[in-house]
């Protein structure tokens, strides 16, 4: 704490600028041993504290995944909760090295906030719920309906969106915050209650009897959210863009964490090439060559970290949809390595 | 024969008339005085009537005639229909609630922090213990020392623990002990500087004061977290704790420099003449004369501040620290206890661990209000 009081004063004597150190992460997170990786407060399945008070989750895994790549630890990891107010800020002063934070997408931010976009992790969109003893089947069936949303949101304004773009009235009914927002619909205060897809299926299965309510299929936004890294550093990014690859293309491959030591022994040059039998593909990142092994070794590939956080066999029940591989007619696709 | 007029012996005492003792009485006197006294009655016990049943069966666990599903209960029991709080959860996750992120093969660490404290508040708090002279340099000296390394870990081969890890009820004290530890002496010294003489001290200290009274501690929390960081050299962080920490022990040492003041105030004039008479020295008669008294004037006032501090603390959650109301409100997001209850039980629970503390606050104040009382009340 002493030694970092006087190198603010110090720094902030000479007058230093905030240029000089953007590039090399690598080499930072190498030289402290960890990366801080940016997280939510708590949204289950994504990034929250397990039953062992220990953050898990899809987006947790991206952080460990990253460790894995370089440390061969994925506990390399140090996490700082952050709001969403202060995400941005705290990526581009340095304190964190990923930003893996439900952040959407958007060009907005991808062109002016200094930050860049490694990939979607995952593939969201707004959806509703009502209540199965309405007897509504399709979102267009929700003509003059009351709607709960937490107001200041996207949600709110692709709802509008929606309703005026099909022709269809709604009363909205807002509130500041998404447990006020799901009381009001238990309680009957409107019919329907819309936010992303994701968080409505965690919300479902908080319900007394979940049976009750019902998902409609129609997604009306796209809302793909995927990890930052700061703009200006290119190998850190490329680090984290490929380790997002590395693990669709793992799932892909059909390597996973139980068999991939037999894997090393594959005849299929794209197995081979992945974990680092064949060719010199780590090495451009900085990385050792065995990169994408690692991280296969002690993450998974992406289908099984998906399944094992939000997949149809947990709590949140979230099916693969658009997030299966695009072999499966879903979204995730990697770029082919060699 | 003998004739009197008057009676020969005593009449027996007689019971008071129903009417003017006992319950009926007492009841006729402030339940049912007059016709408005009888309807505002009727409607009172109805209420409570109507409201303290639910309010029972919510908190009160299975073999206490509530609803409650105690510790120990399932996840299930808590998701049935018509469950109220569902304790079993809050028990589950207590060492989150606790420790926060803490590793668990290091819990001894926070606890023997506890422990410590326990043992050095204690005889502090208690006039009659002796040694309060050391007892003091301990707590306020060597004990915040003793934490710092304890928890945070690198030396004496303990295991390293940022702070980011720290949470929970930990944080939550670690925050308003050292607020209110750390806001006193400065809260003093501003106050004293503000009735200063000297043109540019007075200048500083009012300056001081007005800025930090003016602005919201939420904002003072954002600055902190948000902005600060933008004004530093790429690299360079502050531990956000540390930020949470200096923003709310200046901020509470603003309200406490006012509060100060007014005691200071409410001292007679010949006070300070008397100790410039018997020739000490500024700081001698603040420390012999002045503050002692002027102090006792305002505990009422300084305890308000820290009760107002401890709950203030509650709002570090907002930039992403986990003190005791924000490990609530994530686990009231975890999935595996996800039930109708979930959040409600563990607003309950925060809500019965922050009145602990301040009742206690409050209550030691009151009793020490009255040992201090030599004659003044008025």
């Amino acid at each position: 704490m002493q030694n970092k009081v006087l190198t603010i004063a110090l720094a902030a004597g000479l007058g230093l600028t905030a240029t000089a150190a953007h590039a090399q992460t690598l080499d930072a997170v190498k030289a402290k041993g960890y990366i801080q990786c940016g997280v939510t407060g708590g949204v289950p399945g994504f990034s929250a504290p397990d039953a062992n008070n220990v953050w898990a989750g899809l987006e947790v895994d991206f952080c460990r995944a990253v460790a894995a790549a370089i440390f061969d630890d994925p506990d390399a990891v140090r996490y700082t909760p952050l709001t969403s107010q202060e995400r941005f800020a705290a990526l581009s002063a340095g304190e964190i090295d990923i930003l893996s934070r439900t952040t959407t997408w958007t060009m907005s931010r991808d062109t002016d906030l200094g930050i860049s976009f490694v990939g979607t992790m995952y593939y969201d969109g707004q959806g509703f719920m009502v209540r199965v003893e309405d007897g509504i089947e399709s979102a267009l069936d929700l003509s003059g309906a009351a709607v709960c949303i937490e107001s200041g949101t996207t949600t709110e304004l692709n709802a509008a969106d929606y309703f005026a773009a099909n022709g269809m009235d709604f009363t909205p009914v807002v509130f500041t915050d998404q447990d006020e927002v799901v009381k009001a619909f238990e309680d009957g205060r409107c019919d329907v209650y819309t936010t992303d897809a994701s968080a409505l299926a965690a919300e479902r299965s908080k319900f007394g009897t979940p049976d009750d309510y019902v998902i409609l299929p129609e997604i009306i936004s796209k809302e793909p959210l995927g990890p930052v890294v700061r703009q200006g550093d290119d190998q850190w990014f490329k680090i984290n863009r490929w380790a997002y690859y590395a693990l669709v293309e793992a799932e892909e491959l059909g390597v996973t964490q139980a068999n991939v030591d037999e894997m090393l022994g594959s005849d299929n040059p794209a197995v081979r090439r992945l974990l680092g039998v064949e060719g010199e593909f780590g090495t451009p990142l900085g990385l050792t060559n065995d990169w994408a092994y690692r991280i296969v070794k002690h993450i998974g590939n992406y289908g099984e970290s998906y399944d094992r956080h939000v997949g149809p066999n947990t709590e949140i029940g979230l099916e693969r949809g658009l997030n299966a591989l695009w072999t499966d007619g879903g979204l995730q696709y990697a770029m082919p390595i060699r | 024969m003998s004739l009197s007029y008057v009676r020969e012996e005593m009449v027996p005492p007689q019971p008071a008339p129903v009417r003017t003792t006992g319950v009926i009485a007492w009841a006729r006197q402030n339940l049912f005085a007059t016709p408005f006294d009888a309807v505002m009655t009727v409607i009172g016990v109805a209420f409570l009537i109507w409201a303290i049943p639910p309010i029972y069966n919510f908190i009160f666990p299975t073999f206490l005639g509530g609803d409650a599903v105690p510790p120990g209960g399932t996840v299930e029991d808590c998701r049935a229909a018509g469950a109220g709080a569902c304790w079993a959860y809050i028990s589950a996750r207590m060492s989150f609630f606790i420790y926060g992120f803490y590793p668990p093969a290091e819990y001894w660490r926070p606890n023997l922090v506890f422990l410590l404290g326990a043992l050095l508040i204690v005889p502090l708090l208690w006039p009659r213990a002796p040694f309060k002279r050391i007892n003091a340099l301990l707590f306020f000296v060597v004990y915040p020392i003793i934490c710092y390394y304890l928890l945070n870990g690198g030396v004496f081969g303990l295991r390293r623990v940022p702070t980011e890890q720290w949470g929970g009820l930990l944080v939550t004290l670690i925050i308003s002990l050292v607020g209110i530890i750390c806001s006193m002496p400065i809260g003093i010294l501003l106050a004293l500087g503000r009735q200063s003489k000297l043109p540019i001290i007075k200048t500083l200290c009012v300056m001081f004061i007005e800025l930090w009274r003016a602005v919201p501690l939420i904002t003072i929390l954002f600055m902190a977290s948000i902005m600060l960081p933008l004004f530093m050299p790429q690299g360079t962080t502050v531990d956000k704790l540390l930020r949470a920490l200096v923003g709310v022990t200046l901020f509470s040492s603003a309200y406490l420099a006012e509060v100060i003041r007014g005691g200071l105030q409410a001292l007679p004039r010949g006070q300070y003449e008397a100790a410039s008479s018997l020739g000490l020295s500024y700081w001698k008669s603040m420390g012999l004369i002045i503050l002692p008294q002027a102090l006792k004037h305002v505990i009422p006032g300084i305890v308000n501040s820290f009760i107002a501090l401890f709950k203030d603390t509650s709002l570090v959650s907002i930039v992403g620290i986990f003190d005791l109301l924000n490990t609530v409100q994530a686990a009231s997001s975890d999935i595996n206890w996800s039930s109708p209850t979930q959040a409600v039980t563990g607003y309950l629970f925060a809500a019965f661990v922050f009145w602990i503390f301040c009742f206690a606050m409050s209550r030691y104040s009151i009793w020490m209000e009255r040992r201090l009382d030599t004659g003044h009340k008025r």
